[in-house]
């Protein structure tokens, strides 16, 4: 069985150690970018764009529950996006919490984990290690 | 520079996605109404701006004039997502204002499929959506709405009145696609897409077309078109700024900002001032972050607003008195114009049981997802 393959560029799996989101951060503004880039879009410095480590904590700052999607996917769940701890906002799937509004506090602080991409495999049959959030 | 003024504008009555003529036959037609309304010919005119966004390589613009007279004149075809019509009529607006025609046509069309909008996936391995959160249409602008949520209390019941009154409003448009009134329990009750979005809380996927005739003031002059003109007070452009969420988070509130502001510079008046607004609901969560967008309330009254009723026909400043997006429909490419039609409309004073008494001044908004704001204000003439 061959190691399961990143569900995005930016989920970083090291030959030893944890799997971590990176980002990409501009030296000259201080943006935060998912993927590499050679230009910062919010100032437009070129060449400036560095990898970070993106941090593992972070606070919910919206979300909706999806109740109707494409065939075959699961519903519902809790569509999330997450302001981390030291810049960079990513979106994603939050778990281990019902699906319900008075059980989701926006602002709520979260951790990313990180767990097998709901059984989604590829053409070629490998899996893939994804990123969830769920409740700290 | 002198001014630029709507002389013929008209739309089909919109229909169930799908059940259309073809694109062009569909265009043609909302191009004749036009052309009719303002009782000119296809040969009276300078060039043609046509707004289409499903088949947007396909020279649409050509095709209709393939249907109602092959003039030989420029054809210019525009696609920028829900903004494309509001768009294409800008670029008439501006070869007018610039001088180099006198008189040109615009014209929005798109044929729909039905279901949701959005998602899809893009790049390799395995498909993203539900995976990592959703960006189906209806999930992206519900998050956009819990931004408000969280911010100013907003709840889902105020969100739901949206519906409830732009759903009456259509009630009174022969030309919507749906006539229904829906109470507040049956939108707050009706299948969940995405909380808070409830299926009578997304726009309707729809078939349609509308078209406008657009005229320097020296020809209005000289037709003698000035009784049933409507002035073009200011045409206004915006794409997205950066944002510190924008790559996970679409905002379509800073472009309808900075688009309202300018709008309201290039017309010499203030949001006090508007007497009628078509703006873009694609979602019941959207209207309301946009009665702040466009200055219509004061950050965080938005929740207030609607429940006074200000924004319902009767209020102080009715809001998409068409049944907007939720309820006349949404066929991407031709509503920035079927707006400026109802708009005009009620400045001409023939726009029926649902007349805004007296108005003078009008607005209308556009929101191509996020990344393109198109605002126009339009004045009584006569
Ligand atoms: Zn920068």
């Amino acid at each position: 069985m061959s190691k399961p393959l990143p569900a995005v560029d930016f989920l970083k799996i090291p030959e030893s150690g944890e799997p971590y989101l990176e980002g990409h951060k501009c030296g000259g503004c201080g943006a935060v970018y998912l993927g590499v880039r050679a230009v910062c879009s919010k100032c437009g410095a070129r060449g400036k764009i560095a990898p970070v480590k993106l941090s593992n904590q972070g606070n919910l700052y919206v979300y909706s529950i999806v109740c109707r999607s494409f065939p075959g996917i699961q519903v519902p769940y809790v569509s999330a996006i997450v302001d981390l701890e030291g810049g960079g906002t990513v979106k994603g799937n939050l778990i281990g919490v019902d699906p319900d509004p008075a059980k989701i506090k926006m602002g709520m602080p979260v951790r990313v984990v990180y767990k097998d991409a709901l059984g989604r495999k590829d053409k070629e049959g490998n899996s893939y290690l994804s990123y969830f959030f769920e409740p700290r | 520079m002198s001014d630029v003024y709507i002389v013929g504008i008209d739309m089909i009555k919109f229909m169930k996605a799908g059940t259309g003529p073809a694109v062009e036959a569909l265009g043609a037609q909302a191009a004749l109404m036009a052309l009719d309304d303002c009782g000119l010919t296809i040969q009276d005119m300078e060039a043609l701006y046509c707004g289409n966004l499903g088949q947007a390589g396909g020279m649409v613009g050509q095709r209709v004039l393939h249907q109602i007279g092959q003039t030989g004149i420029p054809v210019v075809n525009c696609a920028n997502a829900c903004a494309t019509g509001a768009t294409a009529f800008r670029e008439g607006w501006m070869a007018i204002k610039a001088g180099v025609y006198d008189t040109v046509l615009a014209v929005g069309v798109e044929k729909m499929g039905g279901g949701l909008l959005g998602g899809g996936g893009g790049g390799g391995g395995i498909p993203k959506e539900g995976l990592l959160g959703s960006m189906t249409m209806p999930a992206v602008f519900a998050e956009a709405g819990q931004e408000h949520a969280r911010n100013y209390g907003t709840t889902f019941e105020q969100f739901a009145k949206v519906s409830v009154k732009n759903h009456h409003h259509s009630t009174l448009n022969p030309k919507a696609m749906y006539q229904i009134e829906t109470p507040l329990e049956t939108v707050m009750g009706s299948e969940m897409i995405a909380y808070p979005n409830t299926k009578l809380m997304c726009s309707v996927n729809v078939d349609g077309s509308a078209a406008a005739v657009i005229m320097s003031e020296k020809k209005v002059k000289e037709l003698g078109l000035r009784g049933r003109a409507v002035r073009v007070k200011a045409s206004v452009l915006t794409s997205d700024p950066w944002q510190e969420r924008d790559l996970v988070m679409p905002d379509v509130n800073t472009c309808t900002r900075q688009a309202a502001k300018k709008a309201y510079e290039m017309a010499g008046c203030s949001a006090k001032d508007i007497n009628l607004v078509e703006l873009h609901d694609c979602f019941a969560t959207a209207e309301l972050l946009h009665y702040e967008n466009l200055g219509l309330c004061g950050d965080g009254e938005a929740g207030h607003m609607i429940d006074s009723g200000a924004t319902a026909l009767g209020g102080k400043v009715p809001v998409n008195v068409s049944g907007g997006l939720l309820s006349k429909g949404h066929p991407l490419g031709a509503t920035g114009i079927a707006n400026l039609y109802e708009i005009s409309t009620h400045l001409r004073g023939e726009a029926g049981k649902r007349q805004v008494p007296n108005a003078r001044l009008g607005m209308t908004h556009v929101i191509g997802l996020g990344s393109a704001c198109a605002i126009h204000i339009l004045e009584k003439v006569a």
